[in-house]
């Protein structure tokens, strides 16, 4: 019998079965930031541990660090204490760490392909649950706590119980208009937010295949919210090509490159592998997705309504009319009649170049509406400067928006960015969780090409149809 | 860690399912660079009006009858979202011992009833989760609802939950992963055991470089 992607990457990391049923898992990449690890370099130094692999050890720091052009003056105490002790710590154990006035800062998910840190067939963890992100280039990547964090620091192991395995295959192609964000809320809304639970996801099918690299990071980066830890593509040209491309430090070069690829070809899931549980979905049916409620399983096509409490599947009425209630939102309300304060683009999900320019296409030479705020963070400084170079800034700022520095921003507002109570967001972050982006706010998820035309119109437009509208043809 | 084999304590209700990690606790309360003081922050958003300081005599914790309780009931996909350990540190600070939610059936596929990382998480911190049917959690719902201050032993060893009624007790047995078990009820300190492979772990690497 063949074997899947996971159980390839899984069987070459066995370090030894442990009693129990539990298997010591080596760890090749382990990325770190300010907020999940000062508890645990504390622990290490308290028992007079050591980094066992300060070499493979990457820290930046993203989630407290403010974007506005005043973002080196630290003001919240709090917060610079933490962006502090991960200096010490980084210094004290010989990590490197990509501080606040590097040009290559910024949110810990996008800068690890940047720098060629993220290829194909590692195991790769980090205390933050949106490491499913580097699944993209058909890694074994995942996120831990901060004692898993400590114990890899000392160990560059883990104690891992095997998860089991769900084949997603999004079949056709998607509807211009139609992006991977869409693919990947589709799915969280079929199966929920704990569907994924205990499962490793490999999407696969021809859909995925015409994705960029870009694109593909967007949906395996939300595998989490479906509640699996990890999420895999099967690496191929694609990605051979985005890691060949730009200056990545840590990925292999001229020769080593092509061992390596000869070796990442033979990743692939054998076609007689078993999965524990498949999924197929026709990727040229799904609609421009907007998210309701106040968890990401709580979604709906763009063309439809705000349900009654009882029609959501997965949902009790109890909790819909919570959700409800939060969001400011009655039943059978049209997605496309909801108006808005904010547009946040931005996050892990969708801050790399590719979403800047798909939104730039939107917004060049029009207005953001009267009303409306547009914050657009860059997930890392090179992408900035990326878009800088291709004059995104200037449309994002011409069009009414806010041009900021890398970090997290808004998409949990544990920096100086946040909604203010009741205010409502078109989101291209991951969680529409109550108050994640500022007590009482309302996030709505959607993609960048969604949220840009919500920019403009002041509501949720469908896209597809807007575009026909305004003679608009995507860019990818 | 503590080694965990039984506790009986007052048994508390969240009747909400999907409860994330953001509303265990909010972000303002991530940027402590110390692994103690969360309790007080314990569902930070829903425990306190608009002040930040009164409890929201709405919101079930602050009942006077769940006072000084230590086993919370709640409803499916606990602990979802963030990986934040800073969770499982504020219920466990705030004096839970365990917790308790049902798994789901979809369709013939068992739906955890916690989410993987919090679950992680909770066994290094000594915090126990445990799954039971959803006919299991509404008849403690119902049964805690019925009698002010009920209380649950938490028998780990044996495996079971005993509800002390009134009238009788109650037990629903549950299942647990016996390496989490084990980890449990010796109060392991992962490091240390994982460092007994220290040899292997160099063979490991000097094999794979
Ligand atoms: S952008 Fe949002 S989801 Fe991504 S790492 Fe930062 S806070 Fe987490």
């Amino acid at each position: 019998m063949g074997k899947t992607l996971f159980e390839k990457i899984w069987d070459r990391h066995v370090v030894t079965d442990l009693p129990g049923g539990d298997t010591l898992l080596y760890i090749d990449r382990h990325l770190v930031h300010e907020v999940t690890s000062p508890q645990a370099f504390e622990g290490l130094r308290l028992a007079g541990r050591t980094v066992r692999r300060p070499d493979l050890t990457f820290a930046t720091m993203d989630h407290n660090v403010p974007t506005d052009a005043d973002r080196l003056n630290v003001k919240d105490p709090i917060s610079k204490a933490q962006i502090e002790a991960l200096e010490r710590n980084c210094a004290e154990f010989g990590v490197t760490l990509y501080g606040l006035t590097d040009t290559r800062q910024g949110i810990v998910h996008i800068i690890g392909p940047e720098l060629g840190i993220t290829v194909p067939g590692l195991t790769m963890v980090c205390g933050d649950s949106h490491t499913s992100t580097h699944g993209a280039f058909g890694t074994l990547a995942f996120g831990i706590g901060t004692s898993e964090v400590e114990h890899v620091l000392a160990t560059q192991t883990l104690r891992q119980k095997k998860p089991r395995t769900f084949r997603v295959e999004y079949t056709g192609r998607l509807q211009p208009g139609a992006t991977s964000k869409d693919m990947i809320l589709k799915l969280i809304g079929l199966i929920s937010t704990a569907g994924g639970t205990g499962y490793v996801l490999e999407y696969c099918g021809e859909a995925v295949r015409a994705l960029s690299m870009e694109a593909r990071m967007t949906i395996c980066n939300m595998s989490i919210e479906a509640g699996a830890r990890a999420g895999l593509i099967a690496p191929d040209d694609t990605t051979f090509e985005f890691i060949a491309r730009e200056d990545r430090p840590f990925a292999p070069h001229g020769e080593a490159f092509e061992k390596a690829v000869a070796d990442w070809r033979g990743l692939p899931s054998d076609a007689d592998a078993v999965f524990d549980r498949t999924l197929t979905i026709d990727a040229s049916e799904i609609a421009p997705q907007v998210t309701w409620g106040t968890n990401p399983g709580m979604v709906v096509d763009v063309t439809g309504c705000v349900p009654e409490p009882h029609e959501v599947p997965g949902h009790s009425a109890g909790d819909v009319r919570m959700a409800l209630e939060y969001m400011g939102l009655k039943p059978r309300t049209p997605i496309t009649d909801i108006p808005l304060d904010t547009v946040f683009l931005g996050s892990c999900t969708n801050a790399r170049i590719e979403d800047l320019r798909n939104a730039a296409g939107i917004l060049k030479d029009r207005k953001v509406a009267n009303g409306v705020r547009l914050i657009v963070v860059p997930g890392s400084q090179q992408v900035r400067k990326q878009a800088e170079a291709e004059g995104l800034d200037r449309v994002f700022r011409d069009a009414g928006g806010e041009w900021r520095f890398a970090g997290c921003s808004m998409c949990l507002g544990m920096n100086p960015d946040q909604l203010k109570p009741g205010e409502r967001c078109a989101s291209t972050s991951n969680r529409n969780f109550e108050g994640r982006q500022g007590k009482g706010g309302r996030t709505h998820l959607v993609s960048p090409e969604m949220a840009a035309a919500a920019a403009v119109e002041g509501r949720f437009v469908d896209i597809r149809a807007w575009m026909k509208e305004n003679a608009y043809a995507a860019v990818s | 860690m503590q080694p965990f084999r039984s506790h009986r304590g007052i048994v508390a209700l969240l009747d909400r399912a999907n409860v994330d990690t953001d509303q265990i606790i909010p972000k303002q309360f991530l940027k402590s660079i110390a692994r103690t003081g969360f309790g007080k922050s314990l569902f930070f958003d829903w425990r306190y009006l608009e002040d930040g300081a009164s409890p929201n005599p709405e919101f079930s914790l602050n009942a006077p009858r769940y006072a000084g309780a230590s086993v919370l009931v709640t409803r499916n996909n606990f602990g979802c979202g963030s990986s934040r350990e800073h969770a499982v540190w504020a219920i466990s600070q705030y004096g839970f011992k365990a917790v308790i939610a049902p798994w789901e059936d979809r369709n013939g596929v068992r739906v955890p009833g916690f989410a993987d990382i919090f679950r992680n998480n909770s066994v290094k911190n000594g915090l126990l989760t445990i799954e039971l049917s959803a006919d299991e959690v509404q008849q403690i719902f119902d049964w805690t609802e019925r009698q002010v201050g009920l209380e649950a032993t938490i028998d780990l060893e044996e495996q079971r939950v005993v509800l002390h009624l009134d009238e009788a007790e109650e037990a629903f047995p549950f299942e647990i992963d016996p390496a989490v078990k084990d980890h449990l009820v010796r109060g392991l300190d992962d490091i240390a055991l994982t460092l007994e492979h220290a040899d292997a772990i160099a063979a490991y690497e000097a094999r794979s470089s």
